[in-house]
């Protein structure tokens, strides 16, 4: 399954290396990695999103737990969230085909960003399904050349991921890697 | 006050409480070095840089304290990964200081250029490359601070030589450490505590594993208290040895591939296991999906990301070990388990009579019987410090330790050539200990070197060389798995006798049993090091073992006594 985790890391030159290798060496494929600031200048905001199962998620959290660059660590898989991602996909336009394209944009509320002779540059953002399925009826035009930025998350709601906890930094024992909470849970029906 | 990177470098380390740095100087390091005089602190100049790291991590293991090794960029750099890995593995709180090319030559490949930070990424708790001497004051604070604290370990400065050079105003600052993402104080909650206790005190067979983190985390008073009060025997982990003695009547020994056969029995018909600082490896556990079929498991870690990593427990009292134990204690009511332990009892006598110790004297000079007299003629009060293969599972086996943080090893990564720095490292840290570093011929071979570092610094420790002409643990599996195939096994050694009168020490050979005993005595009488060569049975094995994924109970034993075959032999 597709887990999509979410890492708030200080700001600080090296520490994508640092996610990035953990995720080597301890065998974890990433499907795709973003990085961008956040409201506070020196926390950067990782989305990550990897194929495991749950077992190997709980691990893979409390190994970035180990980071000591990274501050927070979430599974955003558990909870809803919006999801998004952004492409930009330069397709062949002539003649004959450029209405109906301006129509396909239409209906997947994406935008052209840019025109020439024999192409446009259309901008979608979305969910992957969305984006998907967006790209599937271009396909027959011809795809020129391709972007994607990989999914951003967030969760829905007003409660922020973080919120200010006890040591100032948001962390909670319980939190970290779901590991107390549902084992001792499980084996003694919650507590 | 106006101070040079380099000074500013050694009045840190100063403020750590360092007393002594293990090093070898390069162009990359020369302002650290050039400043060094002005400062209270000793320098050991190695031989080779890996004999620096493991100095550094054998005086952690003895002392408790930070050890610092130093180097210089490039191939100095790189000649203490080996060291760093094996500090990594075995969480060992150690400080590696390498010099970098000044700032503006980095990424050009210049001389001696190395990605320090790069390659000991995966093999540190945490790193830092400082280009500027205003960092500088604040990285060292904070890489001790990671280094001993939480779950210990090596940290990392690569400092360019501009750094080191350039000056500025510093103040030594002793605010609190901010690091938001750093978290070495977790503790339990009051629900696990509660868990736990409902789970010890119904348990009818437990037992407890006692690993490394009971010595780091000094729970060693704790740990015994535990043990009484539940009557729960305790079996250990290799780097657990020491930190429960092993004349306590409670005291099993060592568990997992060459543990005893009763604490593998016992583990595997255990109801409990109580593992306290272990991390359940695959040298301890055999095959997971038989380990410990029957018990439910308590795991006392500090890390976090070791519960459930290998065994799935039921209850995780994540916090420092000492503090977890001691708030534990007053929640537990006294238990006895007379029958449990009096069903290990009785595994025990069935293990006595292969014990080779308690077979009739076939004239032939056993390394276990090498181990044992230096055991009982050091009255089991010396510092022991191992290399890595089958001495050092012998030494696990027959040192039978009573002091915490006198049995040294390297454990997680087994690294060859450990032994002989690290044990100079640990006289450096336990100056009135007598230091006993027991070595295959193999892995002495490997940092022999540092015989020079011991002249030089004038140091004193004993070095018994467990000769079997082999490369002995490999040539065992080589026996067991490999049809006897001994492919680049065999190994001729120099005369290590002379390598040590070279050095300007002594060397003493021992081919007979009835020889130990005198030499063992001259080299403890002596003010210097001495260095005995045993020419031990060449093709023995350590008795029991796992097969590596076997199942923890399947173990390989000791064959037999068979007087008629021994007879046959010694006619030949």
């Amino acid at each position: 399954m597709q887990h999509t985790i979410v890492a708030l890391v200080e700001n600080k030159p090296g520490v994508l290396n640092r996610v990035a290798s953990l995720f080597r060496r301890r065998g974890f494929n990433i499907d795709s990695l973003t990085v961008g600031r956040t409201e506070q200048p020196e926390i950067s905001r990782m989305t990550i999103v990897v194929d495991t199962d749950e077992t190997n998620v709980e691990r893979l959290m409390s190994y970035l737990y180990k980071l000591v660059n990274v501050i927070q660590v979430h599974d955003l898989s558990k909870v809803p969230t919006v999801n998004r991602d952004l492409a930009m996909v330069k397709v062949n336009a002539n003649d004959e085909n450029r209405t109906h394209i301006m129509q396909l944009v239409d209906v997947f509320r994406a935008r052209i960003v840019d025109v020439s002779n024999s192409s446009f540059i259309i901008e979608i953002t979305g969910d992957e399904e969305k984006i998907e399925g967006f790209i599937d009826v271009l396909r027959p035009w011809g795809i020129i050349e391709m972007v994607r930025t990989g999914i951003v998350s967030m969760a829905r709601g007003a409660v922020p991921l973080y919120p200010n906890g006890k040591n100032g930094n948001g962390y909670h024992h319980e939190n970290r890697a779901g590991l107390n909470l549902p084992l001792t849970s499980q084996f003694y029906g919650g507590a | 006050m106006k101070l040079t990177g380099a000074e500013i470098l050694w009045e840190s380390l100063r403020r750590e409480d360092v007393e002594v740095v293990f090093g070898y100087p390069g162009g990359a390091n020369l302002p650290i070095y050039d400043a060094l005089p002005k400062f209270p602190i000793r320098h050991v100049l190695v031989r080779h840089e890996q004999g620096a790291a493991h100095m550094a991590d054998g005086y952690a293991r003895a002392s408790g304290k930070v050890g610092v090794a130093l180097a210089t960029s490039g191939p100095g750099a790189t000649n203490l990964v080996t060291g760093i890995a094996t500090a990594m593995m075995d969480s060992s709180p150690t400080v590696f200081i390498t010099g970098q090319v000044v700032s503006k030559f980095i990424g050009y490949d210049a001389f001696q250029e190395t990605d320090v930070t790069g390659i000991t990424l995966p093999i540190t708790k945490h790193n830092y490359l400082v280009t500027d001497v205003r960092e500088l004051g604040h990285v060292v604070r904070e890489a001790f601070y990671i280094a001993r604290t939480g779950r210990p370990g090596p940290v990392l400065i690569d400092i360019t030589k501009d750094a080191q050079q350039n000056s500025t105003d510093w103040e030594y600052d002793d605010s609190p450490i901010q690091l938001p993402g750093y978290r070495p104080d977790l503790s339990p909650s009051e629900k696990d505590f509660q868990t736990a206790v409902e789970l010890i005190q119904s348990a009818e067979r437990p037992l407890i594993l006692a690993g490394h983190g009971v010595l780091m985390s000094g729970a060693m008073n704790e740990l015994k208290e535990f043990a009484e009060r539940t009557n729960t025997p305790v079996a250990m982990t290799l780097l657990g040895l020491s930190s429960f003695p092993s004349s306590h009547p409670l005291y099993l020994g060592m568990m997992g591939m060459h543990g005893e056969a009763w604490v593998n029995h016992a583990i595997q018909n255990a109801d409990l296991l109580i593992a306290v600082g272990m991390r359940f490896d695959d040298r301890v556990t055999g095959n997971l999906k038989t380990y410990a079929p029957n018990a439910r498991k308590i795991h006392l870690e500090i890390d976090p990301s070791e519960i459930n990593k290998n065994v799935k427990v039921d209850v995780a009292l994540i916090g420092n070990l000492r503090d977890t134990l001691r708030q534990l204690l007053p929640r537990i009511q006294p238990c006895e388990h007379s029958d449990w332990l009096s069903f290990i009892d009785s595994l025990k006598g069935e293990s006595a009579v292969r014990d080779i110790q308690n077979m009739p004297d076939n004239g032939k000079l056993h390394a276990p019987h090498v181990i044992f007299d230096i055991w009982r003629l050091t009255n089991g009060k010396a510092l022991v410090v191992t290399d890595v293969g089958q001495h050092q599972m012998w030494t696990a086996q027959y040192y039978h330790q009573d002091i915490p943080g006198y049995f040294i090893s390297s454990g997680g990564l087994g690294t060859m050539g450990f032994g002989l720095p690290a044990a100079i490292g640990a006289k450096f840290a336990r100056p009135e200990a007598e230091v006993w570093v027991v070595c295959g011929d193999g892995g002495f071979q490997m940092t022999q070197a540092e015989l020079a570092t011991i002249a030089q610094e004038g140091i004193k420790i004993n070095i018994a060389v467990i000769n079997n002409g082999y490369l002995g643990m490999v040539r065992q599996w080589q026996e067991f798995f490999y049809d006897s195939r001994y492919t680049a096994t065999p190994m001729r050694s120099p005369d290590f006798v002379k390598i040590a009168e070279a050095h300007g020490l002594t060397g003493l050979r021992v081919t007979k049993r009835n020889e130990v005993e005198e030499a063992v005595q001259r080299a403890r009488q002596s003010k210097e090091t001495v260095l005995i060569d045993f020419r031990v049975e060449k093709e023995d094995s350590v008795y029991p073992m796992v097969p590596a994924g076997a199942d923890l109970h399947q173990m390989i034993r000791r064959p037999l006594p068979n007087p008629v075959l021994e007879n046959v032999e010694n006619d030949i």
